[in-house]
């Protein structure tokens, strides 16, 4: 069985070709099951109940915060539960910010997602903070070269996108791990776009922080997960105060539960959870060895075609190496949103526009571009029908 | 319906982009930025008598975007507040697909079956309308 088969809308749907998996992926039968097993057999509040159904709902809440720490070789009680990317690096932003005195700084890079740079700068207007960022380099990666002029010893954090939302870059965690021990800082990374592609010992890359959506890795939309190392999450204090997040409140004080349950106030995301844990046991039951090398094949197929479209400019690695299937291109005298347009009447699904990365549109003197994301459901037909869609969009609009 | 956007009219309003450049001086100048695309719009007016005297605009942006500039371009000269009201208007029932007064209007009927285009062509107009505050 294809592996697009596993996934009901694209074996629904055998004209689509979806290559904007970037922006949210699908989802396949295995997750839309869990999910609806949840809601039709166990959905109660967790945490609170002692009927059957709470302690149903709660086993697989709490099962599903296992089957993610498994996915990340970690340990549970590093797995919070966040409704995103953004929201667990607003919750770092807050919480470990709260640490943070007016002097010092903050390192983030010029190719970062908005979500990985308007926190911090609320964060800097509300402390007094020096935001700092890595420049860009014109293949569309973050500069290391400038670690050592960047990340000074008033450094507190360095804040990074594992794998660009725009060009497909995959930085060097560990030269910037090695930068930011030096001073004594802790990293953080946006992991969003990397985690769609398979199982990761993220303690083990050195980082502090490391966040990530569902969306993107095959899960529902509305949850995502933020990893903190241990005795980073027991020293902060909490971002968000409210139910489940206490160990006893009384009309003077609270005494705050221990993490995670200390960053996860209010009733969760219950059937989002479950769904994700889910997307994390179907992942782990596939060959990411096998499927990313795939990937990387239909990435260099797609940069190989889009080479020979007369107008195209790829913003990101040419090559294959240190990249993930990201690729996105701009075709002179035509907008993205154009091109995107053009592209869906072939049934290819593109996004179109700034990817919510505008200093690096900036720094590239671009609007927007037209981006294409690979994920293991792709195949060379999708990649061919985006040249062919890509072919009359140039005739037509450029 | 995607392809239905692309139409001769649309496409030519946008190559010929009548009112194109920019006004310096001007009585008024408003730039808008479209958040999620970050397309961008500049409109600058001269104004006599209440009504405006002269239009230019500058678009980053889509062929919707620059097609909808080239409208501005031809139908605002003349306008006064309640006049750029009726235009806004007579938009807003285009998208919504119904038959537009104006008919350079109509070239962008096909965009009422794309709500996330909407934004596109309302730019120019939402940047008209701010800098015909000063009449």
């Amino acid at each position: 069985m294809r592996l697009k088969d596993q996934f009901p809308l694209l074996a629904g749907d055998p004209g689509l070709h979806y290559l904007d998996s970037g922006a949210s992926s699908q989802v396949p039968g295995a997750v839309l099951d869990a999910v609806s097993r949840f809601e039709t057999t166990q959905r109660a509040n967790v945490h609170r109940g002692v009927h059957r159904l709470a302690e149903a709902a709660t086993a697989a809440y709490e099962g599903a915060r296992d089957d993610i720490a498994r996915f990340l070789s970690a340990a549970r009680e590093e797995i919070v539960f966040t409704s995103g990317t953004t929201a667990a690096i607003n919750l770092v932003a807050h919480s470990f910010g709260d640490g943070l005195a007016a002097g010092d700084a903050i390192v983030i890079s010029g190719l970062e997602h908005h979500s990985n740079i308007v926190p911090w700068q609320m964060l800097r207007d509300r402390r007094g903070l020096v935001l700092e960022a890595l420049p860009v380099t014109e293949e569309g990666r973050i500069d290391l070269s400038q670690l050592d002029r960047v990340v000074t010893k008033r450094t507190r954090l360095i804040a990074l996108a594992h794998c660009s939302n725009v060009t497909g870059a995959v930085v060097d965690l560990g030269r910037v791990v090695a930068s930011a021990k030096a001073v004594g800082a802790a990293v953080l990374v946006d992991g969003a776009q990397r985690m769609p592609h398979g199982p990761l010992d993220v303690p083990g890359l050195g980082v502090d922080f490391y966040a990530f959506s569902g969306h993107k890795m095959y899960a529902p939309h509305g949850i995502g997960v933020l990893w903190g190392r241990r005795e980073r999450l027991e020293a902060m204090p909490p971002f968000l105060g409210g139910g489940d997040m206490i160990r006893r409140v009384t009309l003077e004080k609270t005494e705050y539960a221990p993490p995670p349950v200390r960053f996860e106030a209010g009733t969760p995301n219950v059937s989002g959870a479950i769904g994700l844990g889910a997307a994390c046991r179907w992942m782990g039951g596939l060959d990411w060895t096998e499927i990313v090398q795939e990937e990387l094949r239909l990435t260099g197929c797609l940069l190989d075609g889009l080479a020979r479209v007369p107008g195209v400019r790829v913003l990101g690695p040419l090559g294959l190496q240190q990249r993930l299937g990201v690729v996105s291109f701009a075709l002179a005298g035509a907008h993205p949103h154009d091109v995107s347009q053009i592209l869906d009447r072939h049934g290819v699904a593109c996004r179109g526009g700034h990817h919510c990365a505008q200093p690096l549109m900036d720094r590239f003197d671009l609007a927007g571009t037209t981006r294409a994301t690979i994920a293991p459901y792709n195949e060379d037909a999708d990649i061919d029908a985006l040249l062919v869609g890509l072919d009359e969009a140039r005739r037509l609009l450029a | 319906m995607s392809d239905e956007i692309y139409q001769e009219t649309l496409l030519k309003l946008a190559k010929e982009a009548p009112g194109h450049g920019r006004l310096e001086p001007n009585a008024a100048s408003v730039r808008l930025d479209n958040p999620l695309c970050g397309d961008r719009v500049r409109i600058d007016l001269r104004v006599r008598g209440g009504r405006i005297a002269e239009v230019a605009h500058e678009v980053r942006g889509c062929l919707l975007c620059q097609a909808a500039a080239g409208v501005i371009g031809r139908h605002a000269v003349g306008l006064d507040r309640a006049g750029v009201a009726e235009l806004s208007g007579q938009v807003e029932k285009t998208l919504a697909g119904e038959i537009p007064a104006i008919e350079d209007l109509a070239a962008f009927r096909p965009v009422s079956g794309h709500r996330s285009r909407f934004d596109c062509v309302r730019l120019p107009f939402q940047a008209l309308k701010e800098a015909a505050e000063i009449l």
